[in-house]
């Protein structure tokens, strides 16, 4: 059995899986005796790994021969132990492992340590109560015991602040294995256990790592090491490689560094190339510390650098590499071009190419120069280049240095000697470089003087023809052929292309090819869609996808079910009484946003960007970055806008709300999509998608936060106006039958909600007790005033402290408007309305506002026939305090009401930059006042006059409104005639506020 | 550490491999060929440590026997390069002649590795002590 056993080990050592022969490994290890147990043994370390099933089978065994009075058997289940063991079963043996560190065998003690070692490893937590036992190993009298304990202290003082006390042990132990005190036989060619040095050495560089005082402990330990380690022989040296490392490790001491950069200098200096080897590791090493020794060695680095080994070559450029600054960049770029090009593996070229651009990017001494380095990097290192090296490449030369003309130059520089490869010899350009090479054509060739689109065009046009081109390139270069194609000659171009490649298999290419013509043909559209510049602006980025509103309510209109996102919808779904509680949802003909958040995406919208990336990836399959799928998404963008251009063109010309500056998908792509209003800048895409993913980053990012700030708005909607809802879609406004409508349209008392502060006051309360509303003041309003008139009526109004003593002239309540102050006469106001009244007194108010505050006028006339005298006037106003603070600022949302606000009167372009900068909006489709002959209008009027808008502009059959927040954010409402509702979207950059505004008109609408 | 320890003839054939870190077994072949096609086509003179990917190659020749150890970059590789001087002094000690043997005992060489290295470290290189345990058992079975 043993025989077949071996066989069986040979057979997967040679790549044969003999997956039959486990279980009788098991077996074997079971059953077997001696050797036959150890083959067992071995036999199930190497073929099982610590998860595989069949190892559970073998702890029953190990715990048997744990327990055996036979030392060999332990010692053998203690090997395999420490070699693969379920993580699972420690606990079931771990008792017996620890009882084992008290054995008075050492290797029995030794094997335990190494057991609890491997445990240390798989599973720390499970032998954190046995750290003390460690410490015992470590000072257990057999050295063995003790240098395997040194195993789990490596492992350990990686978090060193806990094992600083033992450094002390950690450098006495050193001493004495330095010293010659072990015994004879742990020497290897008379060195005294140099592994054990180079452990003890590693753990206190880990403990002595930015920490004086420690450090202080081991100088004089490492000098004695350094001392010793004479003999020549390649284990004191490997024993002085640790050492030097160790040095420069921890907290220098001048004399300590001295010796080592001898010794450095010695390994260099050697003629035997495995010294010399790792004389420039260390020197690698050691020059970030101290860049002097380089200096020192500089004529040996020299030589290295030619020598005729590869790998000690290859060790020289790591080492030039580190020191590399802006002085010797060219030479060291140089010599890392030369190596590039001499070297065959392409694993090297590799590595080394991804040093080339950090070196260059941060070093480069001029353009030219820069330029051409990268010209050869990208043609030696070719496609074998990480993806990152040609987009850091591309942004360098969009974003530029300091200075713009510099930066002009470069890309001149850049456009030149690319249009020169491209006259010689394009078939030989890696993929990568053609890449790179057309977008910096389709970006910059307006750079040059003189070069005429179409030339650039021809140039291009042969890449397409390449066999070797992948169709990922193919769609760099017709990106880049599309932001040329301007003019007739392009056109000829364009076309003479479609009818060549028109045929394609390829269907991004043929989309690609389509567009190219489509844009070549008609120069204005192109000038929409890629509009020139050179400028760096970032693109301003519609994240709300806001010029697919239209598409967004039609589809709405039409019975789709509005946009959830999804950490929504799965809250909705975690707590199903979210989803249950619309009980408008049902009523409305229509179907609306039951959640009135209204979505960004629609469900359409959300499904083209997802065939989107399944189309870009397929496109790229090599995945990375975004550059690749610019032109995927360009297609998507000019699909997106004409269709919608087609569909609304009334709305984008009307509103220019809908003006899509950009969009971007998450996906990582960064599409050129049409800019109609705005003068943003558009320059490549390609190339911003760097920056723009960044962007695109925080943009969704802010998008999320937002949504889940409207989160609270959400519950809020739902809870509290649902009286108000009802109202609407029963078209009988019950609150306003029901309840005595105080003055302006402020919430009914039957609305839960405080009544808010405008104008409302309670028509029971006691005459002296007057609430009025000074939001712009912040002064209290206690105010209390005797005074003495000879007139029979006084009208007084509040505004702040001061009281203004109107002369009476009429008793009617309802014809005190004259009596209103002269500065508050030409201001909209509310209907003066009596509050009560008595026998001789009739107490009325109104609200006016102003642009920053609403007033509260009080009348207090004279009813009776008498003369009033002597008048005494007192007022409390605690009450209103209290609610001002609470509406101003913060904007409360529960407590607002339409006095807050004014109409905001802006132009229609405003407008448009407005409701692009807003970003919490909510759709909503609200009662329209059908009878009027001019529905829109009318309704829209209403609630002007109610809600004191702004009507900016009605074209047809839509509407812009705007007001604004009383020292406080804007609110604009695009309003929209969609069978015989008003489709509202309302927009703010408060979240609540689209919110609470929604509710009030739906309120003004309901109370006609 | 030490990531696996590789002993191969000069015709390239593995002769013994042992891994530290797990390897898939299809994926072993592929490795251990480019891992000797990597060290045995240096020159004598050349360095005897090699970079591999992203880890690094400590090979040693004896007769027709190569041996190879892949490391990870901070171990130090003049150590490891000593290390297999060791082992194969303890082979020699014990067999007293390694070349062939190993071959037809490959069991017992696996058993001193195992001794001298576990889980990627040197955990003996005391030569008496890393024999202890198999002369136990040798003279477990012959008795």
């Amino acid at each position: 059995m043993k025989e077949l056993m071996v066989r069986a080990v040979y057979c997967e050592m040679l790549g044969y899986e003999a997956s039959f022969s486990y279980i009788h490994a098991i077996k074997l290890a079971q059953q077997g005796t001696a050797l036959d147990k150890r083959v067992g043994y071995l036999a199930v370390s190497l073929f099982l790994n610590e998860s595989h099933e069949l190892l559970l089978l073998l702890v029953n065994t190990v715990l048997k021969d744990l327990q055996s009075t036979n030392l060999i058997e332990v010692c053998m289940a203690l090997t395999v132990v420490g070699q693969v063991f379920p993580k699972d079963m420690i606990p079931a043996i771990l008792p017996m492992v620890e009882e084992k560190l008290n054995h008075p065998k050492e290797i029995i003690r030794r094997k335990a340590v190494l057991a609890l070692y491997k445990f240390y490893l798989i599973a720390p937590n499970q032998v954190q109560h046995i750290h003390s036992k460690f410490r015992k190993a470590l000072c257990d009298k057999d050295p063995g015991v003790m240098s395997a304990s040194l195993h789990i202290y490596l492992e350990m003082v990686t978090k060193p602040e806990s094992y600083k006390d033992l450094v002390v042990s950690f450098v006495t132990i050193l001493k004495q294995v330095v010293g010659g005190k072990l015994p004879i036989d742990f020497n290897y060619h008379s060195v005294p256990a140099p592994w054990l040095q180079i452990q003890l050495l590693r753990i206190l560089s880990l403990l002595g790592k930015n920490d004086r005082s420690t450090s202080e402990m081991m100088y004089e330990v490492l000098d004695e090491s350094l001392r010793r380690a004479e003999m020549n022989h390649n284990i004191t040296y490997a024993i002085l490689f640790e050492c030097v490392k160790t040095i420069y490790t921890i907290h220098p001491k001048a004399e300590l560094l001295e010796k080592a950069a001898k010794c450095i200098g010695n390994f260099v200096l050697s003629p035997k190339i495995n010294l010399k080897y790792l004389g420039l590791k260390a020197l690698t090493y050691v020059v970030q510390q101290d860049a002097n020794l380089a200096l020192q060695h500089q004529m040996t680095i020299i030589e290295c650098l030619d020598h005729a080994d590869l790998i000690i070559k290859r060790e020289t450029l790591e080492l030039l590499f580190r020191i590399t600054n802006g002085q010797n960049v060219k030479v060291i770029v140089e010599k890392l071009l030369e190596f590039l090009r001499h070297s065959k593996d392409d694993y090297r070229n590799i590595s080394k190419g991804v040093y080339l651009p950090i070196n260059e990017c941060t070093y480069a001494p001029d353009n030219s120069w820069f330029i051409r380095t990268m010209n050869t990097v990208f043609l030696l290192v070719g496609d074998q280049m990480q993806p990152d090296i040609p987009n850091s490449f591309l942004r360098l030369l969009s974003e530029g240095f300091e200075s713009a003309e510099e930066d002009q130059q470069l890309r001149l520089l850049a456009v030149d000697s690319y249009v020169s490869l491209l006259q010689e010899q394009p078939a030989r350009l890696p993929q990568r470089f053609l890449q790179v090479i057309s977008w910096v054509l389709g970006e910059y060739s307006s750079v040059k003087e003189g070069l005429e689109p179409a030339t650039v065009l021809r140039l291009l046009a042969p890449l397409l023809d390449l066999r070797h081109c992948s169709s990922e390139t193919k769609s760099w270069v017709l990106a880049a052929m599309t932001k040329l194609s301007a003019g007739p000659a392009c056109l000829s171009v364009a076309q003479e292309l479609a009818e060549r490649h028109g045929g394609s298999l390829d269907t991004t290419l043929r989309q690609r090819l389509h567009e190219l013509q489509h844009l070549a043909s008609d120069g204005e559209l192109l000038r929409r869609v890629l509009p020139c510049s050179d400028g760096l602006e970032p693109l301003e980025v519609d994240s709300t996808l806001s010029f697919l509103d239209g598409f967004v309510s039609e589809a709405l209109a039409a019975g789709a079910a509005p946009y959830k996102p999804p950490h929504q919808r799965q809250e909705e779904l975690a707590q199903e009484k979210a989803l249950s509680v619309e009980p408008y949802g049902l009523s409305l003909p229509l179907s609306l946003s039951s959640s009135s958040i209204a979505g960004r995406l629609s469900p359409t919208v959300l499904s083209m960007s997802s065939g989107l990336s399944g189309n870009s990836t397929e496109l790229s399959p090599k995945g990375g970055s975004a550059l690749r799928l610019e032109g995927v998404t360009r297609v998507w963008g000019k699909e997106g806008y004409l269709a919608k251009a087609a569909l609304k063109p009334e709305e984008a010309a009307k509103t220019e709300v809908p003006c899509p500056l950009s969009v971007l998908q998450e996906g990582g792509s960064a599409p050129r999509t049409p800019v109609v209003s705005l003068p943003a800048p558009a320059p490549g895409p390609s190339l911003q998608a760097e920056r723009e993913k960044q962007q695109l980053a925080s943009c969704l990012f802010m998008g999320l936060g937002s949504q889940g700030a409207a989160g609270p708005c959400l519950v809020r909607l739902n809870r509290s106006p649902p009286s108000a809802m009802d109202n609407l879609l029963c078209s009988s406004p019950l609150d306003s039958g029901s309840t005595p409508s105080p003055a302006d349209s402020a919430p009914s008392p039957a609305d839960s909600a405080p009544s808010p502060a405008d104008s409302a006051t309670s028509p029971a309360d006691p005459a002296p007790h007057l609430p009025h509303d000074l939001p712009a003041n912040n002064r209290p309003c206690d105010a209390q005033e005797d005074l003495t008139e000879d007139t029979d009526t006084s009208e007084t109004v509040v505004e702040g402290n001061s009281v203004a003593v109107v002369d009476p002239y009429d008793p009617e309540p309802l014809c005190l408007s004259p009596h209103l102050p002269e500065e508050l006469c030409g201001l909209p106001r509310s209907e003066i309305r009596p509050l009560c009244r008595d026998a001789s007194l009739v107490l009325s108010a109104c609200c006016v506002r102003t642009d920053h505050s609403s007033l509260l006028v009080v009348f207090v006339s004279n009813a009776s026939d008498s003369a009033a005298r002597r008048f005494a006037l007192q007022m409390t106003s605690g009450d209103l305090e209290q609610r001002r603070i609470k509406e101003y600022p913060p904007f409360n949302g529960s407590s607002w009401s339409p006095g807050g606000s004014r109409p905001l009167s802006v132009s229609t372009e405003e407008y448009g930059r407005l409701w692009l900068a807003s970003s919490n909006d909510i759709k909503q489709n609200l009662a329209l006042l059908s009878q009027e002959p001019d529905p829109l209008r009318a309704t829209l009027h209403r609630l002007r006059d109610r809600l004191q808008l702004n009507v900016v502009d009605i074209i047809a059959s839509e509407g812009i409104v705007a007001c604004q927040l009383l020292q406080g954010p804007p609110c604009l409402m695009h309003c929209r005639l969609n069978a015989g509702c008003l489709a509202v979207w309302l927009r703010s950059s408060l979240p609540e506020l689209p919110d609470c505004l929604l509710y009030h008109c739906q309120r003004a609408l309901a109370q006609h | 550490m030490i990531k696996f320890v590789l002993m191969v003839n000069r015709q390239g054939q593995t002769r013994l491999s042992r891994y530290y870190q797990p390897v898939e077994l299809g994926k072993r072949a592929a490795l251990e060929a480019d891992v000797v096609r990597g060290c045995l086509y240096r020159k004598k003179e050349e360095c005897s440590f090699v970079e591999y990917k992203d880890f690094k190659l400590v090979y040693r020749h004896y007769a027709s026997l190569y041996i190879v150890v892949g490391i990870t970059e901070s171990e130090n590789e003049l150590s490891v390069y000593e290390l297999v001087h060791n082992f194969v002094e303890v082979l020699d000690k014990y067999f007293s002649r390694v070349v062939s043997p190993i071959m037809f005992n490959m069991d017992k060489v696996h058993i001193i590795l195992d001794e001298m290295i576990q889980n990627g470290h040197v955990v003996e290189t005391n030569h008496s002590r890393i024999l202890a345990p198999l002369s136990a058992l040798d003279t477990l079975a012959h008795s």
